[in-house]
């Protein structure tokens, strides 16, 4: 049977050493689709998406109670690889990070260290990344230089690009275009329409439009908790909650 | 009055800093001053790669071609012991170690540092000596080998805690970087951590083999003090900064060999002068 559900929470708390940054979190990210999660700052959007790969693993004195099951399988029980786990689901940063390397080894190096070996495969997988993530065209004549001279909407993409070589399953977006200008920030949006044919996509974004334009599903969060979540055009058109509406008309946040 | 006590604070502020320029200055004036005073007696060709060292001969030989290399063999020897120990440990204590032991090896490793060098000279002399001496069944355990791992220790602390830092201050977005596409933890290291480290970490290794080439008292006590060109790692040696703390008492002022030990400290300053400024190269290469 058919299940639209890729990635589960259930009844997540989350603590960073006593204060608590996730307050019972239980909500679906559907395959296939867009889901953002908007909120205020602080609100443990981040912070939720960031469980999601186990990234939060990096950080010290947490800790979690619930589960987060991917196609099924618990995430946290002690027989997952985290590694294994981040592979499948990718992730996309707020800062663009790409290495201090060429752009062609930005993205040749997660392939590498995937087990890739074969030169003529990874060029192949660089080159369609690049393609896929709308940045081919850009950099095709200067693959060789330093990713750290792209322009900050170039490296996003790269970092995309990056991310889509290794085929995740899952990719999560990390308030994707904080720190980008209007037209970097479009072209992304773009792109992340593009991607979700392929794709299963959560993100997280401080702007309310961009929820409205890019995604399917809406989740709302508020003070570690999630308040209200629905299709996209529900939550905007007509939320449920006082503290939903509140939030995506500007009374607050 | 305030006013009066502002000028004097600065300007005494000021006299300290402008003191510590000068005395480097006249330091340096005095070397040359009586280390070129030599080459009006030997050409700085037969100082520099001249074969024999027989201060006291006659006419005296001041060849320092031996000393050069007895440094250069047991700093060698130091590095090849003392880099990759220092930057495992300094991945291991900024990369791998849980919080507590992080605590306990930083600690360790400056109280390495607080080893007043005479001590560790003597600790190697009754372990470290003998040992080599069984191991590679020698007439006598004073090597270079002996001197090379005991200022390996003392060069330690210094790789560690400069690599360490290095380490430390790779953006973290770099990892999570790597981590986000599935690579391991030593996949990151390796490939992502080191190499955006890598300037830091060379000016550790610098810096840590500064300290091994100025280095006199444990080298003079362990490192056999035999003025011959060494053909093995295995012979004694004597290094350039032995030389001179051996031989000044006893050297006459103005002699010939006063002035050659003089000219043997200016090779050593261009030598760490010379490592130095690589060091503060690679650190700025860092920054910018």
């Amino acid at each position: 049977m058919f299940d639209p559900v890729k990635i589960k929470a259930q009844h997540v708390d989350f603590f960073y050493g006593n204060q608590q940054a996730l307050k019972d979190i239980s909500m679906d990210i559907d395959v296939g689709r867009v889901t953002a999660i908007i909120g205020p700052s602080g609100c443990g959007k981040s912070t939720f998406i960031r469980l999601l790969n186990r990234m939060n693993d990096l950080v010290a004195h947490t800790v979690l109670r619930g589960h987060i099951y991917l196609e099924g399988q618990d995430i946290f029980s002690p027989a997952v690889d985290p590694v294994e786990i981040r592979r499948r689901v990718g992730m996309v940063f707020q800062k663009p990070n790409p290495f201090p390397k060429s752009i062609f080894e930005n993205i040749a190096y997660g392939l590498e260290v995937n087990g890739y070996r074969d030169r003529d495969v990874i060029e192949e997988r660089v080159v369609m990344s690049l393609k896929k993530a709308a940045l081919w065209e850009e950099v095709k004549e200067r693959l060789r230089d330093s990713a750290l001279k792209l322009s900050g909407g170039q490296q996003q993409r790269l970092c995309i690009a990056r991310c889509l070589a290794v085929a995740p399953e899952v990719l999560l977006f990390d308030e994707p275009c904080a720190s980008l200008d209007p037209i970097s920030t479009a072209k992304i949006e773009e792109l992340i329409l593009e991607l979700k044919k392929d794709y299963t996509i959560a993100i997280v974004t401080h702007n309310m439009q961009q929820a409205a334009r890019v995604s399917d599903r809406t989740a709302f969060f508020l003070l570690g908790e999630l308040v209200e979540m629905g299709e996209t055009q529900h939550i905007f058109t007509a939320p449920k909650d006082k503290r939903t509406e509140a939030y995506i008309t500007g009374r607050f946040g | 009055m305030r006013k009066i006590k502002e000028f004097v604070i600065e300007k005494l502020i000021l006299l300290s800093g402008l003191a510590s320029i000068f005395f480097v200055i006249l330091i340096f004036l005095f070397l040359l001053k009586e280390g070129l005073a030599l080459f009006k007696i030997t050409s700085p060709f037969d100082f520099l790669f001249g074969k024999s060292w027989y201060p006291i001969s006659e006419p005296p030989q001041l060849g320092i071609l031996p000393l050069i290399l007895g440094s250069l063999l047991v700093t060698v020897g130091a590095a090849v012991i003392s880099v990759p120990i220092g930057v495992g440990c300094a991945v291991y204590i900024a990369e791998v170690a849980p919080l507590k032991i992080r605590e306990v090896l930083k600690a360790g490793i400056e109280l390495l540092a607080a080893i007043p060098s005479v001590v560790l000279g003597f600790i190697g002399m009754v372990t470290l000596v003998p040992l080599v001496k069984n191991v590679f069944h020698l007439p006598t355990g004073l090597t270079a080998l002996s001197g090379s791992i005991m200022l390996a220790f003392m060069a330690m602390p210094t790789i560690v805690s400069i690599a360490e830092d290095a380490l430390y201050s790779v953006p973290k977005t770099y990892k999570e970087g790597a981590f986000a596409l599935g690579a391991t933890h030593w996949q990151t290291i390796w490939r992502v951590m080191l190499p955006a480290a890598s300037s830091g970490i060379l000016a550790a290794v610098m810096l840590g083999i500064g300290r091994v080439i100025g280095e006199t008292m444990a080298v003079m006590m362990i490192t056999g003090n035999a003025a011959v060109i060494p053909h093995s790692i295995l012979v004694p040696v004597r290094t350039l900064t032995a030389t001179i703390a051996a031989e000044m008492g006893e050297a006459v002022v103005g002699s010939e060999h006063y002035f050659a030990l003089f000219a043997i400290g200016i090779v050593l300053f261009v030598i760490s002068f010379a490592i130095n400024v690589t060091a503060d190269l690679c650190l700025h290469k860092k920054q910018s």
